[in-house]
């Protein structure tokens, strides 16, 4: 070892280090708020979860039997599973109904049509869930605007209150979500296709494609990304969907819309069952992330 | 090298984060204060709120105007009180209730359903305060809903944990132009009466009963109790509402209660839509000349003397034998004081003003549209007769005479309404549950959540 090598190694470290410590100061304060906010409240679940607590007195150990409850009792495994039916009302209809309008859209991209069409659908992303569910609560009701339109359509047979109808209710409360959340996903794939090379189209034309193949070859692989996080971002909404449901149904008739974040807000605040709760809010936090990771890993890779 | 540092730092970071975390390692509840409860109220002389300047606190019910109109009364009378009043919706105060009353005790605040909370410690015992005042004289009808035995159960014996600034009355409202028109001139007298007019009703093209069952909210529970007062003795319907040892919902009198419903409903004595009618849709329909019948309460008598004057009328739910006993669901408009209220002394005071001073009866029935508590002697305001007040307020008198007071059967425990009356009701309501198993269920859930508390 040099003399000139042992000088210039502590000044590294010491650059290195203070480079690092000021990095770390930049971090620190979302690190405090991330910590505070998302880490400490998800280990006190998950420390809850394994008690049987009221929410004020004593509480007793109960190591995993809240989790055993959730699979067990049919009302909090019933409400898991609307949570996934949710997930075609949420996901595949915005997701597929967003590619066909973001298509349409952008044949007419310079017209003043494609504006309005792009306000129009965006808008409903702006209205804040608890008014949507309560226009939409008045426009499904046995007197309200849509079974007006079915009446005067001579469809008078099929009227009913379709958020009160056991059959109805659950679809009902999806179309809700599916309303909200198309047009978040037409304009993040309308925004994806503007970035798509429009020699790719031009050598397709030249080839022969129709619209179809078009569409089919070149506008859905090239979207990706963007079907990626609409799917993630979509199913994560059906999973953890909870104001729509409250303001519409607040989980009946008889528990058919009933999902798991409702069910957790029951359990904790009316029956005082907080480790239940807490329980059930672990389940669905890895439920969320066990359908968000697929998706994330089958994107990249496709990326690649 | 970069990446070796950023391991290094890292580690440090999950080092800082978990030693945040740290603090959440006791079991839950166990470290923080647990309110003293268990001290009676003083004894001596009786409490007042002085002359000193005082702000009182109070979390009451938004859209219940009876609180604060004796609040501003209380405080003309008594100018050093002032109030410092939040409110919240029903369900929000149910759902707070238990943090509220441990973490920022209000002096003065609605109450849901008590058993838990006493069990929790968090309510002021009033039994000092109901010695100091001559509350214990009152007839004990009105005070048997508040008393709770140690550690909440059962309910209607024991230690008063709470007062009413009134006493509700529930039966049947219905609308007079309607009536005529079936040819109804008179109330049924009998459940078989009842039952010939609302077929009468449903003849004549009307909704024989406009009542709500949407949402969370199962509303056929007031004509279900209603008719299982009809057909059996309120006492063992009061045991069960009281979590009384051995009690039971699915006795052969409910079962044929229940039955009784299911054939109004198969009978489409109710709205088709009763699955998705809220309480607000049911009121603002009933109102519109819209239903013949409606079971609510005479916290609606005011708004619908003014709204409908004069064609609305009221009868208790009939009897199923001529002359039978006659029951309704009567509870008191329930407050009470946080076990570490700071002005417990004068909360009491008003609670008792409330119940004996002149100006506070007269505005507790012409604004709560409901009887006042207090003595059985104490001075009653005149009604006009033509009004339904006036029916509501004679029927407490009935209900009196024939001990047919009941707690509602949605109050037997914090959860029973939202989580098992209303779902199996709804259930019955569309034909996916029988009434055997609508009062098995309940029944379950019933036990099942006396083991859980």
């Amino acid at each position: 070892m040099t003399p000139r090598s042992a000088h210039r190694r502590p000044a590294a470290t010491r650059l290195r280090g203070a480079r690092g410590l000021a990095g770390w100061l930049f971090i620190l304060p979302a690190l405090a708020f991330y910590t505070v906010f998302v880490l400490r409240p998800i280990t006190l679940t998950f420390q809850y979860s394994l008690y049987d607590w009221n929410g004020i007195g004593p509480s007793t150990w109960v190591g995993l039997a809240n989790y055993g409850k959730v699979f067990t009792d049919p009302d909090l495994f019933d409400s898991l599973v609307n949570a996934f039916q949710l997930i075609v009302f949420f996901s595949a209809i915005p997701v597929v109904l967003g590619l066909a309008i973001a298509a349409t859209i952008r044949r007419i991209a310079a017209s003043r049509l494609a504006l309005v069409a792009r306000t129009v659908l965006f808008l409903p992303q702006v209205i804040p869930l608890v008014a949507a569910g309560i226009a939409w609560s008045w426009l499904l009701a046995s007197t309200g605007v849509v079974n007006q339109l079915l009446t005067l359509a001579g469809l008078s047979g099929v009227t009913r209150a379709w958020l009160g109808d056991f059959a109805t209710a659950l679809p009902a409360v999806g179309m809700i979500g599916a309303w909200v959340l198309l047009g978040l996903c037409t304009l993040l794939l309308l925004a994806g296709m503007s970035k798509i090379d429009p020699a790719l189209y031009e050598a397709a034309r030249l080839d022969g494609a129709g619209p179809w193949r078009e569409f089919v070859s070149i506008t859905v692989p090239s979207l990706r990304q963007e079907i990626a996080v609409c799917v993630t971002v979509t199913v994560i909404a059906a999973l953890a969907s909870f104001d729509i449901v409250y303001i519409a149904t607040q989980g009946g008739p008889g528990n058919t819309t009933m999902v798991p974040g409702l069910q957790i807000f029951y359990l904790a605040f009316s029956e005082r069952e907080v480790g239940t709760a807490s329980a059930l809010a672990m389940v669905l936090m890895l439920l969320v992330i066990a359908c968000a990771l697929p998706i994330q890993w089958f994107a990249k890779d496709g990326g690649k | 090298m970069a990446r070796r540092v950023r391991s290094g730092r890292s580690g440090a970071a999950l080092v800082i984060a978990l030693g945040t975390l740290a603090a959440a390692c006791a079991a839950p509840g166990g470290n923080s204060p647990q309110p003293q409860a268990t001290a009676t109220s003083p004894a001596s002389a009786a409490p007042a709120c002085g002359s000193a300047p005082i702000t009182m606190s109070g979390y009451f019910e938004t859209g219940f105007p009876l609180p604060k109109a004796l609040t501003t009364e209380f405080t003309k009378q008594h100018p050093n009180v002032t109030w410092n009043v939040r409110e919240d919706q029903f369900a929000v105060i149910t759902q707070n209730a238990p943090r509220v009353l441990a973490d920022n005790p209000p002096d003065l605040m609605r109450l849901p359903q008590v058993s838990e909370l006493v069990k929790d410690d968090l309510l002021k015992n009033l039994d000092g305060y109901a010695t100091a005042f001559g509350w214990d004289k009152w007839p004990a009808s009105q005070l048997e809903q508040l008393r709770l035995g140690q550690g909440g159960r059962p309910r209607g014996e024991g230690s008063l944990y709470a007062l009413g600034l009134n006493m509700s009355m529930t039966g049947l409202f219905y609308n007079k132009k309607l009536a005529a028109q079936i040819g109804m001139s008179e109330p049924p007298a009998t459940l078989a009466e009842l039952d010939q007019a609302l077929d009468k009703a449903k003849q004549a093209g009307l909704t024989p009963i406009m009542q709500f069952n949407g949402g969370a909210t199962g509303g056929l529970a007031f004509p279900l109790q209603n008719l299982m007062a009809s057909y059996g003795p309120a006492a063992p319907i009061n045991d069960w509402i009281f979590q009384k040892p051995g009690a039971t919902i699915d006795t052969p009198a409910n079962l044929q209660a229940t039955q009784h419903l299911e054939k109004w409903i198969k009978a489409g004595y109710f709205q088709k839509d009763v699955n998705a009618v809220d309480y607000a849709t049911m009121m603002s329909r009933f109102i519109d000349g819209q239903g013949l019948f409606m079971f609510n309460g005479d916290w609606e008598s005011g708004n619908l003397d003014k709204q409908m004057a004069g064609n609305v009328g009221f009868t208790l739910m009939p009897p199923a034998e001529q002359g039978g006993k006659r029951a309704a669901m009567s509870a008191p408009l329930t407050f009470g004081i946080a076990a570490n209220a700071k002005n417990a002394d004068c909360a009491a005071f008003f609670l008792n003003w409330v119940a004996t001073d002149k100006r506070a009866r007269e505005i507790g029935v012409e604004i709560g549209g409901s009887r006042p508590m207090g003595p059985a002697d104490a001075y009653m305001p005149d009604v006009a007769a033509d009004k339904v007040t006036a029916s509501t307020l004679a029927a407490g008198a009935d209900i009196a005479k024939d001990d047919g007071a009941m707690d509602f059967i949605a109050n037997a425990t914090g959860a029973i309404y939202a989580k098992s009356w209303t779902p199996n009701l709804q259930k019955l309501v569309a034909g996916k549950q029988t009434p055997q198993g609508l009062l098995k269920t309940v029944q379950s859930d019933y036990a099942g959540q006396l083991e859980g508390n």
